[in-house]
This record gives structure tokens, sequence and C-alpha cells, in this order.
């Protein structure tokens, strides 16, 4: 894979503590992405990945420690300077999250109208441009319910590079895709981010296809990371939530069974 | 009993926070609401989908009040021999009550829930998320257009119901019972008082624009992002705007009248 670690540090995330109201998720969370490189989260559902890509968009402050992205100090950022740097940003949600009220087309051009003043001629090349690096410049004047669920994410991954990002996030891009869709969104995620010299996050449970993706690996459990490294280290790793996770085992660390009494005094209790 | 206590004060902190998020919203909204001005297509939009597409109900409504005050007002009018005053008591009431309380109703529960359906699909869909992701604040792009194009449909939709239901009141007394047409029209000349009616009228319209559209764009932000949270948000947006409309108009007619 294309990069190299001494390249420029575009997030890190140092002993960063986080979570909503008074409930914590995140504990502790060291992490870093260079650019030109691809970066997997992964973990369980309920175990704190999108927390921490909303710290990586600034949707959320940490409690504490230090959150770095493209330069920017997000825990003392200001709102303007937290929409500043969301422009050099892009992000692909797990369903896309078009704007069901425009067509493809203008989905595409939605930020460019929104932060540019390009006239509108060089929005439409722009726009088909985009367009045609996934796929679906035939597509263009589709309305959203027109689309599929693998089109869809493909037109939001046009949106999402609009303004040539230095960052790229994704939010289960593979979540629900079918088997050509999914190799499809596997194979631009990292075609995009070479061409582009960005750097992306993806967060993910889809363990094959990320791992033939990415260039680096995070594991997220209740909160913290309890293991990270490159995919061989990670098919390899000796911890025993990852190997479960990685081999897909019904039970381990990640228990079958919701914490419960044992079933014989279950059966025995009167109703 | 203790219950009953501990349950009583948590409903009762739980609506002070809900009152004072919605306080915050509303302030949010004004600080964001420049961009609403300045990209005048963004409120044309919104002014189509609440003002014009109510139009429809709003005539509608307007022409069977107006018709069942004409029947109703002309029969207990001729009970004191003071049918001719069927014009001023059709106007009276459609410029000062009904008029802005009726279509303050309708509004809610057609523009009203619609926006609130709108505003909450579109959080259970993430596209707000998406939209302040892409550094596009949507609280000025989406939340501020469609609550200053109710503010400014409201009144307008109010007039025109109380124009189709004075049109109403004149179809049922003048051509079908056969009430003076010079009469009807003069006697309504004379009780509509500009300031006293018409303009009172409008306030109330505006006030209560303000309150419903406050009311459903909040509703539709705060909602749960699941199907159950946007429909409850939207009976809400129903049950809170009509019985906040009615408050209001109580308040607002005491004041009124205390200022005459």
């Amino acid at each position: 894979m294309a990069y190299c670690v001494t390249e420029r540090l575009v997030a890190s995330l140092s002993g960063v503590d986080a979570g909503y109201g008074t409930r914590q998720i995140l504990h502790g969370i060291d992490f870093t992405v260079h650019r030109g490189q691809v970066v997997a989260i992964m973990g369980g559902s309920g175990s704190g990945k999108t927390t921490l890509l909303r710290l990586l968009t600034g949707q959320l402050r940490p409690w504490s420690g230090t959150v770095e992205v493209l330069g920017v100090r997000l825990d003392q950022a200001s709102e303007a300077q937290r929409y500043a740097l969301r422009r050099r940003i892009g992000m692909l949600f797990q369903f896309g999250a078009l704007f069901t009220d425009l067509d493809v087309f203008e989905n595409v051009a939605f930020p460019l109208r929104e932060h540019t003043r390009l006239p509108e001629p060089l929005i439409r090349d722009l726009v088909l441009l985009k367009l045609e690096a996934v796929g679906l410049r035939g597509a263009a004047r589709l309305k959203t319910s027109e689309l599929s669920g693998g089109m869809a994410r493909r037109v939001a991954l046009a949106r999402a590079i609009a303004l040539d990002p230095e960052l790229i996030l994704y939010d289960e891009p593979f979540a629900g895709l079918d088997p050509i869709s999914l190799a499809t969104i596997g194979t631009l995620i990292r075609r995009l981010n070479d061409a582009l010299g960005a750097a992306s996050v993806v967060v993910t449970h889809d363990v094959v296809e990320s791992l033939a993706l990415v260039d680096y690996v995070y594991f997220v459990s209740r909160g913290h990371i309890v293991a990270h490294g490159t995919p061989d280290a990670i098919r390899n790793a000796s911890d025993p939530y990852v190997r479960q996770f990685v081999h897909g085992e019904i039970d381990g660390p990640a228990p079958f069974h919701y914490p419960a009494p044992p079933l014989a005094e279950a059966l025995m209790e009167e109703i | 009993m203790i219950n009953a206590v501990a349950r009583l004060g948590q409903a009762t902190i739980d609506t002070v926070v809900q009152l004072g998020f919605a306080a915050r919203f509303v302030i949010a909204l004004l600080r964001h609401s420049g961009m609403t001005f300045r990209r005048v297509p963004l409120l044309i939009r919104d002014l189509y989908f609440a003002g014009v597409l109510s139009i429809l109900i709003i005539v509608v409504s307007g022409a069977f009040v107006g018709l069942v005050l004409g029947l109703q007002g002309y029969d207990t009018l001729q009970r004191f021999g003071s049918e001719t005053a069927l014009g001023g008591v059709v106007a009276l009431s459609l410029l000062r009550e009904l008029g802005p309380v009726v279509a303050a109703l309708l509004f809610a529960s057609r523009a009203g829930s619609a926006m609130t359906a709108e505003i909450g699909l579109m959080k259970a869909t993430e596209q707000l998320d998406a939209m302040d992701v892409m550094a596009v604040n949507p609280i000025a792009r989406v939340i501020a257009p469609k609550f200053w194009a109710g503010v400014i449909a409201m009144p307008l939709l109010a007039g025109i119901f109380s124009a189709v239901g004075i049109l109403g009141g004149w179809f049922i007394g003048v051509v079908v019972i056969g009430v003076d047409h010079g009469t009807f029209w003069s006697q309504m000349q004379n009780a509509v008082d500009f300031d006293a009616d018409v303009r009172n009228g409008i306030v109330k319209s505006f006030v209560f624009g303000v309150i419903v559209t406050w009311i459903a764009v909040f509703q539709g932000w705060s909602c749960t992002p699941t199907a159950e949270g946007v429909s409850r948000a939207i009976t809400k947006t129903v049950v809170y705007g009509a019985l906040a409309v009615l408050a209001a108009d109580f308040v607002l007619t005491a004041f009124m009248f205390i200022g005459r």
C-alpha cells in the first residue's frame, strides 16, 4: 500500500475520554492517521466507533485529551473554526444520507454550491467528473428514490469528495450491500484515497473486505482500543476479543448470552 | 405517594428542561436567520410548501365557516329584528377571532405537521448530520427558512380565510336568504374598525404564526430519530400548536380589550 508513516499527520487523538451527558463511551483513546493511509476502526455494535468519528468531525468535544485534525485542535476550536475545518473533510454516512428533495446531480453539487462561487458550467463539469469517478455519470438526473443501496452509497461518496477533501471518513460503508456493490465501494475507497492523496478512516465491522483494503486497523471494545496493527498483525493477533471478531466465533470475550441469572433459576421462578 | 410526588417532580424538571431547549433553539434560529433573507429561493420554496399548498384547505374551510356564520347569524339576528346587521356580525367574527384562530389551527395540522415530519425524517436519515459535517449549518439552511415561511404565510392565510368566509356569509345572507345587498356591505363597512378589528386580527395571526411554526420546527429538530419518534413529534406539533394558539388567543384578546 502506498503510504509512509513519516508523511504528514492528518489526525490524532491523544488520551481522549469522551461520552454523551454523563455516560462515558471512550476511555483513553490514542489514535493517529497519516496522509495516504486508509485506517479501519473495527469493533462490535455500541463499542464507540461512531463516537470516535464524531470526535474527528468536531461534532463532539472530548471530556479530556487532545483531538487534532489537519492542524486544528478540535478540543479547543470555536464553532467557526470547526466549520472551516469541515470543508476539508468528506464523510460518507452509513446509508448515504442523500438529500431526498434533490436529484443525484444536485446532491453532488450541494457542497460546491454552498461553499464556492463557481460558475454554473464549472459546477456541472466538476459534478460530472465526480460522478464519473464513482461510475454513475449516467445516473446524474435520477431521483434518490430511484437508486439502489449501492448506488446511493456511491452518489454519497461522490458528494463526499466534491471539495477534494484531505480527510475522508466512512461510517459503515459496507453495511447492507450485495457482494458486487461491496467490492465496488471497497475499491473506490482505496482508489479515491490514493488519487486525492488524502487520508481515510473507515468505521466498519466487515472483516474480510476491510482487512484486504486498509493499511492499519484499530480495534475498539467497550470504549477502549484493545489492539492495533497492520492487517497481517490483526489476522494473527493473540488478543481473544480480536480473534473472536476476526474469525467470527459466536462465543468468547463477547458472550453469546446477554447477562442473566441461571436458566434453572429462571424456570423455577413463580410467575 | 412518594412515587407519585417523585414522578410529578421529574415531569416538572423534564418540562422545564424542554422549555430551556426550546428557548435556546429559537435563539439559535434567530441568530442564523440571515441566510434566509440573503438566499430568497430557500424562503420561496418553503413559502410554497407552507403557504401555497395550504391555500386549498384554508379556502374550503373559510367558505364553510362563512356559510355557517351566515345561517347562524341570520337566525339569531332575526329574533331581535336586526337581520340587516348580518354583514357586520360575519365580518367582525371572522376578522377578530375565527379567521386568525381557525386558520392557525388548520395551519398547525397541515403545514406544521408537514414541517415536523420533514425535519424529523431528515434527522432520522442523517441528512441534518450530513449537512452539519459538510460545514453547512442545518439551522440556517433548513430550519430558519421554514420558520420565516410559516411566520410570513400565517397572516396571509388568515386574511384569505376571512375574505372567503365573508363571501360565504354574503352568499347565504344575500343570495340565499335575501338580505339586502347594499345593507349587507354598508353594515359591514360601518361595523368594522381598521385599528381595532383588522389590525388586531393581523397581529394575532402573526403571533400564532410564530408560535405554531416554532413548535413545529422544534418538535422536528428535537424528536427521537425513529419512526415512532417522528410520529410522536407530529402529534405533539398538532396538539401543542392548537393548545398554544387557543391560550395565546385568550391572552391577546384580553390585552386588546384592555387597551381599548
